[in-house]
């Protein structure tokens, strides 16, 4: 079974554990994550604030480049470059004179074809189906699922979970064993891309969601977003002078986490890549 | 033959600025059977319509064209000084030359060769027009008030007061309504109970109307003046000619536990209840769902207490038909209150509560006597924090309009908790502050300015429950939309006001329109907003869109007014402008085939089915027949009938398409 793949600049850098556990996972399932050939950036951050024109070209691209190899469904594991491109397939979709305009300045017909995959649709779809009896070892701890911004929202283009107070995380936590800890964080900013220009920032936002994480008792934060990650993940060091306290909770993606239940080895997940070391309490795993 | 006279008005500059009107004039003389034709300046003014009446009895003119505005606005003018001068009104015609020409176009040939057109098709028109009578139609002089909140108290007493029969449903065990929940009113901070009691009393005494609680409209039939209402009378498992609402039965029920809907869920009732104290009727009924008896089969303890044996177990439901002349609808409105605000942890913390709740934690008869305390642990909450728009005004969360009360009511809760509790704060989040109605910018201000209110002005993005405080998380856009966060007590969201469950199946039941809402809907916004589409059912309080107390109370005693005006006559008068179906002699009876495609289509419900049946009663045919009382002409009928044996009086196939081929000029048929 092949699946079209886009895995965008920070999953193919920065955020390689997260790309490495999707593959991990699509390989337990005899899935082939084929990426989009010849992909380009999504625009994301940048593009879309500066020129309309350039942000729809980039993201549309991608999908043209996808239609032509033949993909249905496409993964999308990146928070932002999905947004970028369910937001561009919606525009597009939505405005034929549009759809011809960005299709001359790409060069490539557009036809809206591909269904555009978060983490946690594919998930759903590809995944939850034959969960349970895959199940070796249940990830049997507390976790407070982060969804961000990105993932959710706009919702009247997404239609995905509802924004407020979104679901879709604690639900595959729930079949995986976990406990996810009801918490006020859930989509609260974590700062995004003032990572670099001002940590400050950042440290005060992901501060608090590490601290609301902590104070439920979570063993884990579990997000679907390379930005958020890196944040609450990276910047533990800033966060941890905001907080005046040394926070060992740890920054697990989705992907990791059911990769950790199906007994995955934690290296094929990437998780000796994060900052904060993934050393969840023994008692869960001893009890199991 | 006919003798047509055309009269060309010229609206002052209206029409004549871009039609040359005396060539409209001249070229109409020519047409075939124009006997007269003038052009004047103001045709509507009394010298013009002389003009009319005169040309009529010295041309004996058989049909008038009126060329001149949209017959929205004159038609009745003329066809009245038709119908003075003799000549029957419904033989009289206005060709729009102002709206449909001179308005919209320039001062060209083409302009004016445009209204000679229209001038042409409308003689062509008038020619096969019929002399048509008005439709009368009997009135029955009894009205149905549908919700027995204020809203239907008021309309009640004032038909009621007027001489007229009323009969007052109400879905409930008692009326009263929200407003019977409510603590204090704004902007005075009376008693809502205390107000609204005597009135509550004076309709259970009125010798005109007859109350039935307990009691749902499941169906109704007819048209304005003659209604057929269809009643359930649910069983209230009691004899209410025995019963003597002593309350001996609802202190002796076993089952307690019940949460009140009166109170909102903050208190409980028996299963044998009351809804409070004050409630009228003030006897109880027994809810079936909860009752032991019912449940379990056994128990029976009320029956064993009551004094005049009034219960009864195997009281059915009663159906009952009534016959009435107008329906007014006051079944009022609910507030939100599922998992709308997953954001504001409502329904998730016990001490986020709604408007209504805190009604009754503020009233005197409620489940704390009157003191603030927070559900959860009964506390006194110290700070407080009221969210206005909690829902209202929010594209994203699909409720665009403002649910006007809560402005006023958040205002007025902040100052009871501040007149309870002295050393508190209570915090306003706001978008904006409308206040509009008299006295109601000044009370807002007071709440403010005397009594300390903390009014920010931002929306909450989430309130989450740390360290047994709920964390209130929100903007101050006063401040540069700086972030707030405020530790609460107790937090009470002005949720926003909804129509009723069971609006929208009521609304089909009866058939009046409704919003995309469920509000029911107004005939017109502005001239029209007691009335609904269907003719004799009328609308007052908030079942029609969200009101205050003072404005379903003037809405209610507004609906009464048209009540009582259809009840001044003893016949009822229409245009005749109806579809008809064709009727012949036996043994076709009629074009009609009886297929009766025509039935679901239209919108009033006025085709009925006709019989014709030999003397031994052997059906021969069964055709289509429309009510003239029903029937408003729309012509969706005459359009859909298949072997074309619908027609609509007044604009009748043959006149249509004779309009058609005058303006296509061809040979006429």
């Amino acid at each position: 079974m092949k699946i079209g793949f886009y895995p965008g600049c920070s999953v193919d850098g920065g955020s390689r554990e997260y790309k490495e556990s999707c593959r991990a996972l699509a390989k337990a399932y005899g899935i082939e994550l084929e990426s989009v050939p010849d992909w380009n950036c999504c625009g994301a951050s940048a593009a879309h604030n500066l020129n309309r024109e350039l942000a729809l070209a980039l993201p549309a691209r991608i999908l043209s480049l996808a239609e032509k190899a033949g993909m249905t469904d496409l993964l999308v594991p990146c928070a932002a470059c999905y947004n970028r491109l369910m937001l561009t397939q919606h525009e597009l979709m939505k405005d034929e004179t549009l759809r011809k305009n960005i299709s001359e300045v790409t060069g490539l017909e557009f036809k809206g074809t591909c269904s555009i995959l978060n983490v946690v649709h594919w998930i759903q779809k590809w995944i939850l189906p034959e969960l349970p009896e895959k199940i070796k070892k249940p990830f049997d701890y507390k976790v407070a699922c982060y969804y961000g911004c990105l993932l959710v929202r706009p919702h009247k283009v997404l239609k995905f979970d509802r924004p407020e107070d979104p679901q879709s995380l604690d639900e595959v936590m729930k079949l995986i064993g976990a406990t996810p800890v009801d918490w006020a964080f859930k989509t609260e900013c974590c700062g995004a891309g003032l990572s670099v220009s001002k940590t400050d920032v950042v440290a005060d936002l992901s501060g608090k969601i590490v601290r609301d994480a902590v104070y439920r008792q979570a063993d884990a934060l579990i997000v679907a977003c390379p930005m958020c990650h890196s944040n609450l993940d990276m910047r533990r060091r800033e966060i941890n002078g905001y907080l005046k306290q040394n926070v060992s909770l740890p920054v697990i993606y989705v992907t990791q986490a059911i990769g950790l239940a199906l007994g995955i080895d934690r290296k094929e997940l990437g998780l000796h890549r994060h900052f904060v070391p993934v050393n969840l309490p023994e008692k869960a795993e001893a009890t199991k | 033959m006919a003798r047509i006279g055309v009269f060309v008005c010229h609206c002052g500059e209206n029409i004549s600025a871009t039609v040359d009107c005396d060539r409209v004039a001249e070229n109409a003389s020519g047409l075939p059977g124009v006997v007269h034709s003038v052009d004047y300046k103001y045709m509507c003014s009394d010298p013009g319509q002389t003009l009319i009446k005169e040309a009529i009895k010295e041309h004996k003119l058989t049909g008038v064209v009126v060329a001149a505005c949209s017959p929205r606005m004159h038609e009745p003018t003329f066809r009245k000084a038709c119908a003075e001068a003799g000549l029957n009104p419904f033989l009289c015609e206005m060709a729009n030359v102002r709206e449909h020409c001179s308005w919209v176009h320039e001062k060209t040939e083409s302009t004016t060769q445009k209204a000679k057109d229209v001038v042409r098709l409308l003689v062509e028109k008038v020619k096969r027009n019929e002399a048509l009578q008005p439709i009368k139609v009997p009135v029955t002089k009894k009205a149905v008030v549908i919700g027995g909140g204020v809203a239907g108290i008021q309309a009640s007493l004032d038909i009621a007061n007027g001489g007229h029969q009323v009969l007052l449903v109400e879905r409930e065990p008692s009326i009263g309504g929200h407003m019977s929940q409510l603590s204090e009113t704004f902007p005075t901070l009376d008693c809502s109970q205390c107000i609204l009691t005597p009135r509550m009393v004076e309709v259970a005494q009125h010798p005109n109307i007859t109350l039935w609680s307990y009691s749902e409209v499941i169906g109704l039939d007819g048209f304005i003046g003659n209604f057929t209402v269809k009643i359930r009378k649910k069983a209230k498992s009691i004899d209410e000619h025995l019963c003597t609402g002593c309350g001996l039965c609802t202190q002796k029920c076993p089952v307690r536990k019940i949460p009140s809907e009166f109170e909102q869920g903050l208190g409980t009732r028996p299963a044998i209840y009351t809804p409070f104290p004050q409630a009228v009727p003030n006897k109880p009924v027994i809810d079936k769902l909860n009752c032991t008896y019912y449940l379990k089969g056994r128990c029976k303890l009320c029956e064993r207490v009551c004094p005049t044996q009034a219960i009864r177990f195997d009281q059915p439901d009663e159906i009952v038909e009534v016959q009435a002349g107008a329906i007014v609808l006051a079944t009022g409105y609910d507030i939100k209150r599922t998992d709308f605000f997953p954001e504001y942890g409502y329904g998730k913390y016990k001490d986020v509560i709604d408007g209504l709740q805190f009604e009754r934690l503020a009233s005197a008869s409620g489940p704390t006597g009157g003191m603030i305390r927070r559900p959860s642990d009964g506390q006194i909450p110290k700070n407080i924090v009221f969210v206005a728009c909690a829902g209202s005004r929010d594209p994203a969360k699909g409720i665009e309009y403002c649910s006007k009360i809560c402005c006023m009511y958040t205002a007025k809760h902040a100052m009871l908790y501040k007149h309870k509790v002295h050393d508190g704060t209570p915090y306003v989040f706001y978008m904006d502050i409308r206040a509009a109605g008299k006295d109601y910018d000044e009370f807002t201000r007071r709440a403010i300015e005397v009594d300390r209110t903390k009014y920010i002005r931002g929306r909450v993005s989430r309130i989450y429950e740390k360290e047994g405080k709920l964390v209130v998380v929100g903007a101050d856009t006063l401040l540069g939309g700086q972030k707030v966060e405020i530790e609460a007590d107790m937090v009470v969201l002005a949720t926003a006001s909804v129509a009723n469950p069971g609006s929208e199946e009521l609304a089909q039941i009866v058939h009046v329109s409704y919003d995309r809402y469920k509000f029911f809907a107004e005939a017109h916004p502005k001239l029209k907003p007691v009335e609904t589409n269907t003719a004799g059912i009328f609308l007052a309080g908030a079942c029609q869109a969200p009101k205050d107390i003072p404005e379903s109370v003037s809405a209610a005693s507004g609906a009464a007014a048209k009540v009582l005006g259809l009840f001044a006559n003893d016949e009822l008068t229409r245009e005749p402008l109806v579809a008809v179906v064709n009727r012949m002699a036996p043994p076709l009876f009629s074009t009609c085939i009886g297929c009766f495609l025509c039935q679901p289509v239209c919108p009033y419900n006025a085709i009925e089915r006709e019989e014709f049946k030999t003397r031994d009663g052997k059906l021969l045919k069964a055709v289509a027949r429309i009510n003239p009382g029903l029937c408003q002409g729309c012509g969706t009928c005459v359009a859909l009938c298949r072997s074309k044996s619908i027609d609509l009086y007044g604009y009748s196939n043959k006149q249509i398409y004779t309009e058609v081929s005058a303006l296509l000029d061809e040979a006429l048929v």
